[in-house]
């Protein structure tokens, strides 16, 4: 299992990574919430990986790390506002220069 | 008291600035107040300093750094102290009438009272770290200072030169003062001052002394640094008289004084400091004979003096350090009256170009006379002060024998100087006042009033009597001064203006004859220097700052910084990946040793399903919306892994955020192109598919290291502590609202501003017609379906919002869950029925929600203060209610309300925002 898991976050990482490395601005997007997935999965894996151990205190249970768990339910929504404001300077960026290319060079100083 | 000594100054620069528009007079006197209050006190202490008192006081400021408040008050001090007041105070009353109408008196003096404090700072610091920040504090006024005519280039030029050489110096100083400090463990100047012995032995001597003599040399304009000094000069006149004559130029002097006993006695410190001495005394009184402008002369002879004194250190007897503080002294009264005399000839006739002025003797009879006094003392005439310490450092340099079988050098190279010096007090005197009366010149001289001339007749008057009277005017500042400055007792010397025919006054004589012959053929050598090639320091000082400096940090940047973010990525990636990988292979083993866990079906089908959305995404993220479809499945995968591995919390977290994040994502692309062209070369594509994969194998690689090895967590406190100390069973909620409260408090903080953020990024925004992009959208923009089961949704999902904000502190929920649902709840309103409808039934304006919500968060936070406790403590208890049951209340829940409310405003200021854009139809878009 874990070597499925670490798998899950390699792919994940390197489809975000190789959004992000591209030249317009919705895939650079994509490729954020991508990579932040696996960032996030990366860090619950922190806690190792537990089955049926939720960290809700009970009688006699057992329970999985809640540290890594705070702290991404933290990274997830700082997530959303990095995602959200990189999202919207992308479309005015696109409504400034005409174009949506990452460069942020208007179209006229594009031509060659 | 020796706080209120160095602090009055500081306090006395803001009263120029609030009395400027009292007029010039009320200004002056209030300038003049607090250094004549500070020379009273240094005064008072005179009679313990005579005895050998030290007088120190001493506040902790940053102990762990060895960074203390602490002044001293020994001789030394008190001679330098003694100088900077007292020619403070002249240069007040000389520039009241030397500043023109024009120009601001306020600043002026506020700027000269703050380098006057940082003065007295770097005199008396008893830190050597202290010492340092007031020496840059003296290097930035005198910056301040000499580009006080900032609308005049050469000023301007002037000020950045001298800026950035006694700046870089202070630099290399504060370098050597912690290497100072690593040796000895203390930065106290008595501490460093005993450990002197250590200090030379220890191997990173040599170190020390170079950066600490880079900061002297830099401040003394030594050579080579000596070409900031003459550029200088484009400050006003009692500004050079002041700074460039009688202190800041002494710094340098004052510090090799201070650091005397701990640092000299070695061959490193002869060799330097006697060489750099020797060519910057040579050079200074060479240049200064070809200098047309008096203030020039000035200032290259200035610079022969310091070299002179430095030369006094280097030679490294007591009686050398005697005659340095001397000729210190001296050296302060008799240049400072010439460059105030300097001023007056430029003041009254417009002019000082030497080869313009003659005969002024007629116009001005007293200022002749007092510049006439003021020179001989320069040239070291007989009867003047200056005449008693070049004796003294003449007999000086005979007696040494460091340099062996080349010893006469020094004693040879100091006459050859002499003669020079000779001549150009000569020529400041006979070329400007005797001889013909001039030809026309700007201003039809005359004597300057009484006040201007009394400050240089104050200082002549001193020359005079040091000359004549030495033993009793300053024999004992001087042996109090020099027994501070050496730390031992001072052998037997007399200072008497007759020592009797011996070797240093026939060297004297010839130099005067031979100075006065030069000067009779000063035509020929002006004709030999004019057939040198010209240099010009501001040029070539500019050339290199521009040349070197700019240029090659232009092409660095450049190189560095494309304008291509791809490129930047790139390089950041390939340095993670570097470092990550680097670490990697440390690791002995990938497998850390824990078993590894059975793999079940649905978990194998979940992350096929992930990993195939995923490199969907990558592979067709040309076609956006696809792309995003595949996206959105890789993110509830996310979502079903968290189910799968015990974080109910974060399932539902991610699930809301998901659906958020997906309808913002659609909305944006509404607004995009659908479609990306190719942009990228195949090599491209290939090479960056390259790094991804690597990047992703390195994050892979560490998880799966990770998760094979044991876990040793700080959770059981956690765990333990939840019910009893958070109040809550629901240990991840509690983490978020009462352990890590702080860390929730900053994360709802970058919610709110990035909410506000996107408002203002939207605010005005022009939009392309998405109508022109060609492509089909439902006819049905609201269906009727969707509407009506939406209705009794709204109410379902308010309650479903509350239960789980309720019971979030033990059971998986809470305030950002809670939020997250609320929010996409009011966005399916908008969505099914529209803007319009839905704001007429709703305010539109979420904004006070964010703000509410992050002041309610900050409130509970800081309410516990009122219970005298730590920020962010809690108080928990369980209430009984009829039909609800137990209820756990605890104030962490008010905190998670703000929590709550925060999420809701800003997720729907974010998205109903975007929503409200209206496509800008008359603009004919421009995209195909």
């Amino acid at each position: 299992m874990e070597l499925l898991y670490a798998t899950v976050v390699a792919i994940l990482a390197g489809s975000g990574l190789y959004l992000i490395l591209r030249a317009r601005s919705f895939p650079v997007v994509m490729g954020l919430l991508m990579f932040s997935y696996a960032v996030n999965l990366f860090l619950v894996a922190m806690g190792r990986l537990h089955t049926g151990k939720p960290a809700i205190i009970a009688e006699g249970a057992q329970y999985t790390d809640p540290l890594p768990q705070a702290l991404v339910l933290t990274a997830i929504v700082i997530g959303f506002a990095m995602i959200s404001f990189i999202t919207v300077l992308a479309l005015r960026a696109r409504s400034e220069l005409g174009n949506d290319h990452v460069d942020a060079r208007s179209d006229e100083d594009q031509q060659p | 008291m020796l706080l209120s000594l160095i602090l009055l100054p500081f306090i006395g620069s803001l009263l120029p600035l609030l009395a400027a528009h009292k007029g010039r007079t009320v200004c002056s006197w209030l300038t003049a107040a607090p250094p004549a209050c500070a020379l009273l006190l240094l005064l008072s202490t005179a009679p313990a300093v005579f005895q050998g008192e030290l007088l120190t006081i001493r506040w902790d400021w940053i102990p762990a750094l060895g960074l203390n408040i602490g002044f001293r008050l020994d001789g030394l001090a008190f001679l330098f102290a003694l100088l900077i007041l007292a020619i403070g105070l002249l240069v007040i009353l000389y520039g009241h009438y030397y500043l023109s109408a024009k120009d601001s008196h306020g600043r002026f003096f506020s700027l000269l009272l703050l380098f006057m404090g940082a003065m007295m700072g770097v005199v008396t610091a008893d830190n050597l770290l202290l010492m340092v920040v007031f020496w840059e504090l003296t290097s930035l006024s005198s910056f301040l200072l000499i580009g006080f005519w900032g609308h005049r280039r050469d000023a301007r030029r002037g000020a950045r030169m001298a800026l950035t050489v006694t700046g870089g110096g202070g630099l290399a100083l504060l370098a050597g003062v912690m290497v100072i400090g690593h040796i000895v463990g203390s930065f106290e100047l008595s501490d460093v001052l005993a450990a002197g012995d250590i200090l030379r032995e220890h191997h990173l001597y040599p170190v020390a002394l170079v950066l600490v003599l880079l900061g002297v040399f830099t401040k003394s304009a030594q050579f080579p640094f000596h070409f900031w000094l003459p550029h200088a000069m484009s400050a006003p006149t009692p500004v050079s008289a002041y700074l460039h004559s009688a202190t800041m130029v002494k710094a340098g002097v004052f510090l090799l004084a201070r650091l005397y006993p701990a640092l000299s006695g070695t061959e490193l410190w002869f060799i330097m400091l006697s060489l750099v001495g020797l060519s910057t005394m040579t050079l200074g009184a060479v240049v200064a004979l070809f200098k047309h402008d008096l203030k020039g002369l000035l200032a290259y002879s200035t610079i022969s003096h310091l070299g002179l004194i430095v030369l006094l250190f280097g030679l490294d007897t007591q009686l050398a350090v005697v005659a340095a503080l001397f000729h210190t002294v001296n050296h302060a009264t008799f240049k400072a009256s010439l460059f105030m005399s300097a001023g007056i000839v430029d003041h009254e006739t417009g002019s000082r170009d030497i080869r313009l002025l003659s005969g002024l003797r007629h116009y001005m009879p007293i200022t002749a006379a007092l510049g006439l006094i003021a020179a001989a003392a320069m040239a070291g005439v007989p009867l003047m002060n200056g005449f008693l310490s070049t004796e003294m450092f003449l007999g000086e340099a005979i007696e040494q024998r460091v340099l062996g079988g080349w010893s006469w050098l020094i004693p040879a190279v100091a006459v050859f100087a002499k003669v020079f010096s000779v001549a150009y007090a000569l020529r400041f005197i006979h070329s400007v006042f005797f001889g013909p009366k001039p030809g026309p010149l700007p201003k039809q001289p005359h004597e300057p009033p009484f006040f201007m001339r009394a400050p240089i007749v104050i200082l002549v008057v001193l020359c005079l009597a040091v000359g004549m009277l030495p033993a009793l005017i300053v024999g004992p500042l001087l042996s109090v001064a020099a027994a501070s400055t050496t730390q031992t007792i001072l052998p037997q010397y007399t200072l008497e203006i007759w020592h009797g025919f011996n070797l240093p006054l026939a060297l004297s004589v010839l130099a005067m004859v031979l100075g006065v012959f030069l000067y009779s053929q000063r035509h020929r050598l002006f004709n030999l220097w004019n057939r040198l090639p010209p240099l010009s320091a501001p040029d070539v000082f500019e050339f290199i700052l521009h040349s070197i400096l700019v240029q090659g940090s232009r092409r660095i940047t450049k190189l560095l910084e494309s304008g291509h973010p791809q490129n930047y990525l790139l390089i950041l990636f390939l340095f993670t990946i570097a470092l990550a990988g680097a670490a990697l292979l440390q690791l002995p083993s990938l497998h850390g040793g824990v078993s590894m866990t059975a793999i079940d079906f649905p978990s194998l089908a979940i992350a096929m399903t992930m990993i195939v959305a995923a490199l969907g995404t990558a592979i067709l993220h040309r076609n956006r919306l696809t792309a995003l479809l595949f996206l959105s499945v890789v993110g509830l995968g996310v979502a079903l892994v968290f189910a799968r591995f015990s974080a109910p919390d974060l399932v539902l977290t991610q699930l809301s955020v998901e659906v958020v994040s997906i309808i913002l994502l659609m909305l944006i692309l509404f607004l995009l192109p659908r479609q990306n062209q190719r942009d990228s070369s195949v090599q491209r594509l290939w090479r960056d598919a390259v790094v991804a994969g690597v990047g992703g194998l390195s994050l892979g690689i560490l998880t799966f290291a990770i998760l094979t090895r044991p876990l040793d967590s700080i959770s059981k406190f956690f765990l333990a502590e939840s019910v009893s100390g958070g109040g809550g069973t629901n240990v991840v909620n509690v983490v978020l609202v009462d352990f890590r409260g702080f860390d929730t408090f900053g994360e709802i903080t970058v919610l709110a501003i990035a909410a506000i953020g996107i408002f203002g990024l939207l605010d005005g925004m022009r939009l392309f017609n998405p109508r022109h992009l060609g492509h089909h959208y439902a006819k049905d923009r609201h269906p009727m379906l969707l509407s009506v089961l939406n209705m009794p949704l709204l109410p379902l999902a308010l309650m479903v919002s509350l239960y789980i904000f309720m019971r979030g502190h033990n059971l998986p929920g809470g305030g950002f869950i809670a939020g997250l649902i609320t929010a996409i709840a009011l966005i399916l309103q908008y969505l099914t029925n529209g803007l319009n409808w839905t704001n007429e039934r709703l305010n539109d304006n979420f904004h006070p929600l964010v703000a509410s919500g992050v002041m309610i968060a900050g409130l509970t936070a800081m309410g516990s203060w009122f219970f005298g406790m730590p920020l962010l403590t809690t108080a928990h208890t369980h209430v009984h209610l009829p039909v609800l049951g137990e209820i756990p209340l605890a104030t962490a829940m008010v905190f998670d309300l703000g929590v709550y409310l925060t999420v809701v405003g800003a997720t729907l200021v974010i998205l109903e925002n975007l929503g409200k854009l209206k496509p800008f139809t008359s603009q004919p878009t421009t995209e195909p």
